[in-house]
């Protein structure tokens, strides 16, 4: 499995070459990547389905954080798998023939096939970071895939919020995660499936599930994270089919259903995603009623199924999981194959506008075939899989004891909602009498409507025989969802049941919601409360307000002026300083100072007044001027300690640091006093509290004696053993040689700076 | 011996370079050449630490606390090879990029001499003369900064040493204090003789100090001014090896000192850089969102990462130092990348302006790949070397139960996404705005192999950090167990 997790990333590079000596062919010969992965995965069908089998490979990866790269394939990852690279295959097939003029078709088979390769990754991983690193690169080849037509600013917009959504949800799927794997000590998803007890009773499992929600929530678009999804129809039809109805869309709620046995069976867990499902199927479906683009009405119906999925996790039924798992096949494949037939006339008409659509069938037949057989999946008509999904979700929802009477309201609402898109999507554009479109409609190749042909005879047939296939996925395989095998025959007809009358009831009132369409609309176009509830327009108010809230902040703290910064660090030390200085309470300021002596005092006097003479200075030069007198005060007190030769460096360095500030600051504009006399007192206010707190931290210590073993040392051995009289010289030349061939150093690189300013200056203007 | 190559082998390149001043055309053959050896020996080191655990050299033959101690432990050997590594990324870079008038003033062995200050940083076990070190950077990293005299470029280097004066002094003042409390400055002896004091409380006073000295140098909030007013001057290559190694220097002191010395009051210490970790990832980032020009950008995403590495070092424990350290990595050799990436752009188009650059991805999809590998190591995408580094502290951070800073850590990984997608949207997928300026064209085959190979060889490193990261954690994960074990490292240098 290992391989077949990876093998993407490794075909990918070969992806350059092919489209550089075959670039017609690219999409034929890169289709066979995932042909080949679905006849692997198929061969384990007999293993994981039919004996009902899971199997577990691990590879160390890295052992001491605890990951491993281990795969484990059970009916519910080989159902994802197989969705995976049926669909791919289709879609890469299609892609093909559908981008041909584009440029950079190869770029587009790059992505595909990372993205492909890692959702694969994430349906198999059973370490739960393993797992993570794929979810991150399905976001990651999402936003690539969404913006693909980048030079259009709508495609990069789209293709940032999409990113940022998923993305905001995977650091709180992170940190979700983290936490789980600190509670349990386990990061493998098999084995935290039998821990549900320890895992519930923790007193963090409410954020770890909250956390590893939200992060399901908005790679599958749930309320209030759905607006990305609509958006993502900026990118080119088969990404929509692929990535954003039948596979990435649906790791989210793969997640959920994995992670029910470990996290699930409590009122918070299963309320929770009741909850926000039901309210994603309903809001959603009714969202879909003013669209009139066909990828755009397709996302809404996507929403509302997923939104469907969701709940049917959260109501956690034997029945309920069962529909899960039909429901989610057949979406699959109807949805995928209605986004590729829209995407077929698009290419044929030059129009994705539903009001321009009508009369196509008589010029695209194979394609009004196609997407009428998908519809009648979609709606719920027997024979097709679409209808056993339907009365399965339905009886699911009826038998929920707790608000079944609500949700079954709230499923039927949406789904005639459902049929209307589906009217509109599969019906309308091929019936009436034809229209004038932008482009002269034709029928398309063979390699574009193949695909989407096989999709849609997958519904059929999965339908007429729904008790061998998916009947046998059901009764026999560990699904993981719930612990205990389900045992539920699937049957395509169950008699004249309530369900079915439900679900005839709701045809009815979805073609009749399409027929009215244009009397509702008038209607609906006054009713605004729908409009108010839009999270989009918060996500925007957030991401602007973000932004203001940065600039605002550069604004102030990197304002541009260097008085400001020298202030808010002396400020910093002074405060963190003090503090700390403060609390440490009564300190000991008793020791013993010396009284200085006159020579001393005259030189405070002398730097005293230099600094004095700094601050008030007109030009630069005297301020430079001054600072040098410092220097050289500094230099006296070395002499009058009897260090004559860190009074000559002091003065070398003194001097090439004048000279070199002299250099710079000739450049700079003019010095003019800005500052005001309030500004100055402050200024004074600051400098003198900084120069107090570190007076008041100088006498403390002194007034401990020192006594350093160092000295004594030195003085011991200065002679003895360096053979120099002078303990100071033998210091810096040999006990601490280092310091000073450091600092000759400094200075000969100062040197080489004066020179290079002096003699370099490009650009300047000369003056 | 070895240990005192790094420092060694550089002073005697730069000053051979110096001997020959006007052959700058021998100086770039003779940095690449050392640039090698530098790689060769750093890995001898780490190789050599790796086997017999802390090495030490005494100078002069002064025993410590005497003379001057350099030691090298596992970090310290990290941090020797990393410096080797950008040493080389950029000694290429430069050979393909920099300007005769630069080249002629001294910039190579200036280069020279910066990276011999930032290894004797690395290496020495002498707090003073870890001061001298980082004035030896100071002053040779604002002479590269100031090269070239551009007026802008004054403006920076000005604010530059200004800000940088002021964390020496303070950095100095901290040492005297020191000095006068324990009557030693080295650092293993003041570890030892510290906590022996009859009020070791003023130890936390002074290392106050030293939190504000390092915290300059490391670009902290509130301390990070001198950073986005002087790195996008520069050339390219200065900045990227700015961008890489100095800041470093600056966290790897504060990480060094807040391990080994000022360890007496972890819960008060440690505590602050935790705030000032989670207010400098936050302040970063923002600053970074408000930009418009490529280098700025960059230039402020480093003080939100400097925020990660120091995160690791405030929640203290070995998992959270290893993240840290994983930090200090990955981010080297990214940011570096990532601003040599963006001197390629301007050498294309003459400007980092994002609102006039665009349409590079059509043109360039090779330049587009090698800026997004890095971009999104950056933002901590899987399986990439910055997703392990934010993984390992954010895990800590949960571990310790410190919510708000893992909260802070999490958000900002999305904002420097989004502002790596800015990048990303405004130079390489948007139309190019200005269709009637053509591109510059590079053909200069060997202008073009030189600036590129330094750029995918550190793509290389990211994607091997990312896709096998255990080696590097361990051995970071070994480094911070020895930070967090003081005494091994006391004992090496001290004896018994």
């Amino acid at each position: 499995m290992l391989f077949a997790a990876l093998s993407g990333f490794i075909f990918v590079l070969l992806i350059p070459i092919i489209n550089k000596y075959a670039k017609n062919s690219v999409g034929w010969i890169a289709s066979i990547f995932p042909l080949a992965l679905t006849v692997y995965f198929i061969s384990f069908y007999t293993n994981v389905i039919d004996k009902g089998n899971s199997i577990l490979e691990s590879t160390s990866w890295v052992p001491s954080l605890g990951i491993n790269l281990s795969f484990y394939l059970d009916g519910l990852s080989l159902t994802f798998s197989l969705i995976i690279t049926v669909v791919g295959f289709v879609v890469f097939l299609y892609a093909g023939s559908y981008m041909k003029n584009y440029d950079s078709l190869g770029k587009f088979y790059i992505y595909i096939i990372l993205f492909m390769s890692s959702m694969i990754g994430l349906v198999l991983s059973d370490n739960i970071i393993t797992m993570f690193v794929f979810w991150e690169l399905t976001s990651i080849t999402s936003y690539l895939l969404i913006g693909f037509n980048h030079e259009k600013e709508t495609a990069r917009n789209s293709a940032l919020q999409a990113l940022l959504i998923t993305g905001g949800g995977g650091l709180a799927l992170l940190a979700g995660l983290i936490i789980l794997s600190g509670i349990s000590g386990s990061m493998s998803i098999s084995s935290l499936a039998s821990m549900n007890d320890i895992l519930t009773e923790h007193r963090l499992y409410a954020p770890a599930a909250l956390l590893i929600l939200i992060g399901a929530f908005t790679k599958s678009a749930q309320f209030p994270f759905h607006f990305w999804l609509p958006n993502a129809m900026e990118a080119p039809t088969p990404v929509s089919a692929y990535l954003h109805s039948a596979t990435m869309v649906k790791a989210g709620i793969y997640l959920i259903a994995r992670m029910n046995p470990s996290l699930g069976g409590t009122e918070l867990w299963n309320y929770t995603i009741m909850f926000v499902g039901a309210v994603t199927m309903l809001f959603t479906a009714v969202l879909s009623f003013k669209q009139t683009d066909l990828k755009k009405l397709l996302a809404y119906s996507t929403l509302s199924v997923l939104g469907t999925l969701t709940m049917l996790i959260g109501i956690g039924s034997d029945l309920a999981i069962k529909a899960f798992m039909i429901y989610l096949i057949a979406h699959a494949l109807y949805k995928a194959t209605l986004f590729l037939t829209a995407g077929m006339i698009d290419h044929s008409t030059g129009t994705r506008n539903i009001e321009e659509l009508q009369g196509l069938r008589k010029v695209m037949p194979i394609t009004a075939a196609i997407a009428i057989l998908a519809s009648l999946s979609k709606m719920g008509i027997i024979p097709l899989i679409g209808f056993v999904g339907k009365e399965t979700v339905y009886a699911a929802t009826i038998e929920y004891t707790n608000f079944g009477f609500l949700f079954i309201t709230l499923a039927i609402a949406a789904n005639i909602f459902v049929v209307y898109i589906t009217m509109t999507v599969g019906f309308k554009p091929f019936f009436g009498k034809f229209r004038k479109t932008p482009k002269t409609p034709h029928e398309l190749p063979f390699r574009m409507w193949f695909g989407p042909m096989l999709l849609a005879f997958g519904g059929l047939t999965l339908g007429i025989f729904s008790s061998f296939i998916i009947g046998k996925l059901i009764n026999n395989t560990e699904l993981g969802i719930i612990t205990a095998k389900l045992n539920i025959p699937v049957k395509l007809w169950h008699g004249f049941t309530l369900e079915l009358m439900l679900s005839f009831i709701t045809v009815l009132l979805g073609i009749l919601l399409f027929w009215k369409r244009n009397q509702l609309l008038k209607y609906v176009d006054n009713i605004s409360f729908i409009d108010e509830i839009t999270p989009s327009y918060h996500y925007q108010k957030l991401f602007n307000g973000t932004l203001k809230l940065a600039k605002l902040q550069s604004r102030i703290l990197q304002n541009g002026f260097l008085r400001y910064y020298i202030m808010v660090i002396i400020i910093s030390t002074i405060i963190l300083g003090g503090t700390t200085l403060f609390s440490l309470g009564e300190m000991d300021y008793t020791g013993i100072i010396e009284m200085p002596g006159f020579e001393e005092i005259i030189i405070a006097i002398v730097m005293m007044t230099a600094t004095y003479m700094t601050v008030r200075a007109k030009t630069r030069l005297a301020a430079i001027v001054a600072v040098g007198v410092i220097g050289y005060s500094i230099a006296l007190i070395y002499i009058m300690y009897g260090a004559p030769d860190l009074a000559m460096t002091q003065f070398a360095i003194e001097t090439l640091t004048v000279i070199l500030f002299v250099l710079v600051i000739y450049r700079l504009p003019g010095y003019l006093p800005f500052s005001s006399t309030a500004r100055r007192i402050r200024d004074f206010i600051i400098a003198g509290a900084g120069g107090l707190l570190m007076s008041l931290i100088s006498i403390i210590i002194l007034s401990n004696p020192l006594s350093s073993e160092l000295k004594n040392y030195f003085a011991k051995n200065s002679y003895a053993i360096a053979k120099g009289k002078n303990i100071v010289n033998v210091i810096l030349v040999d006990f601490r040689a280092l310091d000073t061939m450091g600092e000759i150093t400094v200075l000969a690189v100062a040197a080489i700076g004066v020179f290079a300013l002096l003699k370099l200056r490009k650009g300047a203007d000369e003056k | 011996m070895l240990i005192a190559l790094p420092i060694i082998s550089p002073f005697f390149f730069g000053i051979l370079m110096m001997l020959f001043w006007k052959n700058f055309k021998a100086h770039s053959y003779l940095n690449l050449f050392s640039s090698v050896v530098s790689v060769i020996i750093s890995v001898l080191l780490i190789d050599r630490v790796i086997e017999q655990g802390i090495i030490t050299l005494q100078i002069g033959g002064w025993k410590a606390p005497f003379g001057i101690v350099i030691v090298a432990d596992l970090f310290s050997s990290i941090m020797v090879v990393i410096t080797a590594v950008i040493g080389f990324a950029t000694a290429l870079y430069s050979m393909a990029t920099m300007d005769h008038d630069r080249e002629k003033f001294g910039y190579y062995p200036l280069l020279q001499i910066l990276l011999m200050g930032i290894n004797g940083a690395f290496l020495t076990g002498d707090i003073f003369n870890l001061y001298v070190w980082f004035e030896v950077m100071l002053i040779s990293s604002f002479v590269l900064l100031a090269l070239g005299g551009k007026r802008e470029q004054l403006e920076g280097a000005i604010k530059y040493v200004t800000l940088n004066l002021l964390s020496s002094a303070l950095f100095l003042a901290g040492v005297g204090i020191l000095y006068g409390l324990a009557g030693t400055l080295n650092m293993a002896d003041l570890a030892v003789k510290l906590p022996n004091l009859e009020d070791p409380e003023m130890t936390t006073v002074v290392s106050i100090l030293f939190l504000i000295a390092f915290g300059i140098k490391s670009a902290v909030f509130p301390l990070f001014f001198w950073l986005p007013a002087s790195y996008h001057t520069p050339p390219a290559a200065v900045s990227a090896v700015f961008a890489g190694l100095l800041t470093k220097v600056g966290v790897y002191a504060l990480i060094r000192v807040f391990t080994l010395i000022f360890v007496n009051d972890i819960s008060f210490t440690h505590t602050i850089i935790l705030v000032i970790a989670a207010l400098t990832i936050l302040t970063g980032v923002l600053g970074a969102a408000a930009q418009m020009n490529f280098r700025r950008i960059l230039s402020f995403h480093i003080i939100s990462q400097i925020g990660y590495m120091i995160m690791g070092l405030g929640l203290f424990s070995s998992l959270a130092i290893a993240g840290g350290i994983l930090y200090i990595i990955h981010h080297i050799i990214v940011k570096t990348n990532l601003f040599l990436v963006s001197g390629f752009v301007n050498e294309l188009r003459s400007t980092y302006d994002l609102k006039k650059l665009g349409g590079l991805y059509k043109l360039y999809p090779l330049v587009g790949l090698l800026f997004l590998i890095p971009a999104l190591s950056l933002s901590g995408i899987p399986p990439l070397s910055g997703f392990w580094a934010k993984y390992s502290v954010i895990k800590a951070g949960i571990e310790l139960d410190e919510f708000y800073i893992v909260a802070v850590a999490l958000f900002v990984g999305l904002l420097t996404l989004f502002s790596m997608t800015k990048i990303w949207h405004e130079v390489f997928w948007k139309k190019n705005p200005e269709e009637e300026k053509t591109f510059n064209t590079i053909n200069n085959t060997k202008q073009k192999v030189l600036s590129f190979l330094p750029i995918i060889l550190l793509a290389l490193i990211t994607i091997i950090i990312g896709l096998n990261v255990e080696p590097f954690f361990n051995i970071a994960q070994k480094a911070a167990d020895q930070l967090l074990n003081p005494e091994i490292y006391i004992k090496a240098v001290l004896g018994n």
